[in-house]
């Protein structure tokens, strides 16, 4: 049996037999990119629609770095965040490094700004649709982030499914301020790197197929959840 | 109508507005009286949006000035029903509570208020449907709820019922009636003569940026003063092009 | 209508705060170590038996022993567990770490492609089988990442008196272990290993070992607590435990007893 095909089946035996160490890391992995998802989501919707709104000096330069940090290296967000977060560093204190909240800080860091940049965008598109109707109406711009916001509801989904696919797919960042500890910290991204080191390739393409699966099955999940509501909203 | 600052006699003078060289208004007067509905007319291009635009804050005067009884333009008091209305991808209430916003109401006084001017343009009913699913009549409906919802002093209608079925122009004349019985001052274009004769109190037609006639409904369509009025009511003025 | 938006995220925000403060059972120490002895699967079978005695739970973190040593400096682990002696000593001199013990020890592999090109495996002892690879200029991949492994590579390169700045057959791989056998695997080069990822590695491809038994390459493995005096954080109590463990002869029994098919692969050093 050549490599692929050894992988593929592994794959499968992976997910039909609901091997217990697997089901952690899947888990943990969901866990923690959720998590940062969810408070990217909290920070950079937010961010992106008041920079799509806002008409102000240096909003360029702004919207210019943000899109800027769409490419950031995974790499330097863990480096940076390990230096925050290790004992020498100005949040030692807190005792977070190694740890799964950790993992979440490095990869909120690492989503927020990919997800304020596309939400800028979408909010900025909608905003110029809404602009006449809303300064009759004189709302005040924060009125017009919270509406906007809700507004795009449905477009503002890709940005959430753009982060979590980041957060899902990176390995630099948790790997450094995680430490991929068995048991602790290893996500699937991390044993992936793990399992490539120690020459098992066919494991590692394995685990890489079963990222693939749950990425997939999220992005469904949402999908059929945009079009539950955008039935609700035509 | 909280706000206490005076708005009428509004009074319009030396209206200048320019884009691409072309004047759009080119030294407008008009006074405007506290009462009653007035219905701008003139051919495409004349000026009408614009003006409009301008009263509603939405467009700076390029020259000109603009009295609102002896002062400024008042905070609020002027709503403004565009000829395409935008619709949130809410709720057929959402869309009017989202113009009590401003207001900083509790949210159920908000509620409250959107369904009883929901109530009154007979859409109480599609209250909680999605407002984009709206036939184009009813649409139209909304978006001058939506407007009303603010109690103006002043409402700017741009064409309010271009391309809708008679028995929707018909809904729709009844609730702008209504809304003036209130005491609200309108102003609203229309290209619909019968419409004017049926609403207007007074008319006044623009034509390359003038008014060249302001006067009672009966009289205008009796006896237009003015050779561009008596070939546009005669369907027979030239259009010019709108840019 | 966005109220409910904003409630929503809200709700999800507390939730979030109360999942990031996990409540710990029992305690944990950080161990620093190197992938030499994490991917070899020693972790694995001895700290469970370890967890089970003391009731501490021993996070590893995998990484070269340069890292793991830097790792020490700011704090971040509270036992070191790493192979390059003259670091480790080092290291203790600095003062950043206190305690320090030899626990095991296991050997470094000179592997490469079968057919070896240079023809180590007639080499005298390891200086001329390093002193072999240079004069054919057969591809190497090294390490490159300051672990024990590459400090031992670079003292072999330094005795065979070989100058590697601008060789073409010398690529620096910057990468763990298992990385760098993977390249050499793919490019049929030559590479020092420790045998104990070298006994779990699984991507050998044409790969063999070529050259091994001179004493010189004996690797130590040694234990040292980060110093609790510089880092007052660093669970001293339980981190000597881990010390005096490893290092007892319930730690050298575990460790001998480690097998990957029925090699042993690290020795325990008696005190």
């Amino acid at each position: 049996m050549n490599a692929f095909s050894l992988a593929i089946s592994e794959a499968f035996a992976l997910l039909a037999g609901f091997d217990h160490r697997v089901a952690e890391i899947v888990g943990l992995s969901l866990q923690v990119s959720g998590l940062a998802v969810l408070l990217g989501t909290l920070i950079g919707l937010p961010l992106g629609a008041c920079l799509g709104v806002g008409r102000f000096r240096g909003r360029q330069l702004l919207v210019i770095a943000l899109n800027g940090c769409m490419g950031l290296p995974s790499v330097v967000v863990g480096v940076v965040v390990y230096l925050l977060l290790s004992r020498s560093g100005p949040l030692g204190d807190l005792g977070l490094l190694y740890s799964p909240t950790a993992m979440v800080l490095a990869q909120t860091v690492l989503v927020a700004p990919l997800m304020a940049a596309i939400a800028r965008q979408t909010i900025e598109d909608a905003w110029h649709d809404y602009e006449e109707e809303f300064r009759v109406l004189r709302l005040r711009w924060i009125d017009s982030v919270r509406v906007l916001l809700h507004d795009c509801r449905h477009s503002l989904l890709v940005a959430v499914l753009a982060g979590l696919g980041r957060a899902m797919s990176e390995v630099g960042a948790v790997m450094i301020v995680g430490g991929n500890i068995d048991r602790s910290t290893r996500t699937m991204t991390t044993a992936i790197a793990l399992e490539t080191s120690k020459g098992d390739l066919p494991l590692a393409v394995a685990l890489g197929l079963v990222l693939l699966a749950v990425i997939l099955v999220l992005n469904g999940l949402a999908l059929v959840v945009r079009q539950w509501a955008m039935r609700r909203y035509a | 109508m909280s706000d206490a600052a005076p708005m009428f006699p509004l009074r319009v003078r030396d209206l200048r507005w320019e884009a691409g060289g072309r004047a759009i208004l080119d030294g407008l007067d008009l006074d405007l009286a506290g009462e009653g509905i007035t219905i701008l007319l003139g051919p495409n291009g004349a000026g009408k949006s614009v003006l409009l635009r301008t009263l509603c804050g939405l467009l700076e005067p390029q020259a000109g000035t603009i009295d609102w009884g002896g002062g400024r333009r008042p905070e609020s008091g002027v709503a403004m029903v565009f000829q395409h209305a935008r619709m949130l991808r809410d709720s057929v209430c959402g869309n009017v509570e989202l113009a009590l916003l401003p207001a900083r109401l509790a949210a159920g006084e908000r509620r409250e208020r959107a369904l009883a001017v929901l109530e009154r343009v007979g859409l109480a009913q599609r209250a909680a449907d999605s407002a984009r699913a709206l036939s184009g009549g009813e649409r139209q409906r909304l978006a001058l709820a939506r407007a009303w919802v603010t109690q103006p002093r002043l409402l700017l209608l741009d064409e309010p019922t271009a391309s809708l079925d008679p028995s929707s122009v018909d809904r729709i004349e009844r609730i702008v009636r209504e809304i003036r019985t209130e005491g609200t001052r309108i102003l609203m274009t229309t290209h619909n003569l019968g419409q004017a004769t049926r609403l207007a109190d007074d008319v006044v037609f623009i034509d390359a940026g003038r008014v060249c006639e302001h006067a009672p409904v009966q009289r205008f369509f009796a006896r237009p003063a003015s050779q561009a009025a008596r070939l546009y009511i005669q369907g027979e003025l030239p259009w010019r092009m709108a840019f | 209508m966005a109220n409910g938006l904003l409630k929503f995220l809200g709700c999800a925000a507390v939730s979030v705060m109360a999942w990031v403060s996990p409540a710990q059972a029992g305690e944990t120490i950080v161990l620093a170590s190197t992938t030499s002895t994490e991917q070899s699967g020693l972790f694995n079978f001895i700290l469970p038996i370890f967890e089970k005695d003391s009731g501490i739970a021993v996070k590893v973190v995998a990484l070269g022993t340069g890292q793991a040593l830097d790792v020490g400096r700011r704090g971040d682990a509270d036992v070191l567990l790493v192979h390059d002696r003259a670091a480790e000593d080092k290291f203790v001199q600095d003062g950043f770490g206190v305690d320090r013990k030899d626990v095991m020890y296991n050997d470094f592999v000179l592997v490469g492609p079968a057919a070896d090109a240079a023809g180590v495996k007639g080499a005298r002892d390891a200086t001329d089988a390093f002193a072999r690879i240079a004069r054919k200029g057969s591809p190497w991949v090294s390490r490159g990442d300051r672990s024990g492994t590459h400090a031992a590579e670079l003292r072999f390169w330094g005795s065979a008196g070989v100058e590697l700045k601008g060789q073409p057959w010398y690529k620096e791989a910057g990468a763990g272990m298992g990385p760098t056998l993977n390249m050499a695997a793919g490019m049929g080069a030559y590479t020092l290993a420790d045998r104990g990822t070298w006994a779990s590695f699984k991507n050998r491809q044409d790969l063999a070992i070529l050259y091994a038994g001179d004493p010189k390459l004996y690797n130590p493995y040694g234990v040292m607590l980060v110093n609790p005096a510089r880092h007052p954080h660093v669970k001293k109590g339980a981190g000597e435990k881990f010390i005096q463990w490893i290092t007892s002869a319930e730690g050298r029994r575990a460790i001998s007893a480690y097998k990957i098919g029925n090699e042993q692969l690290f020795y325990p050093l008696s005190r």
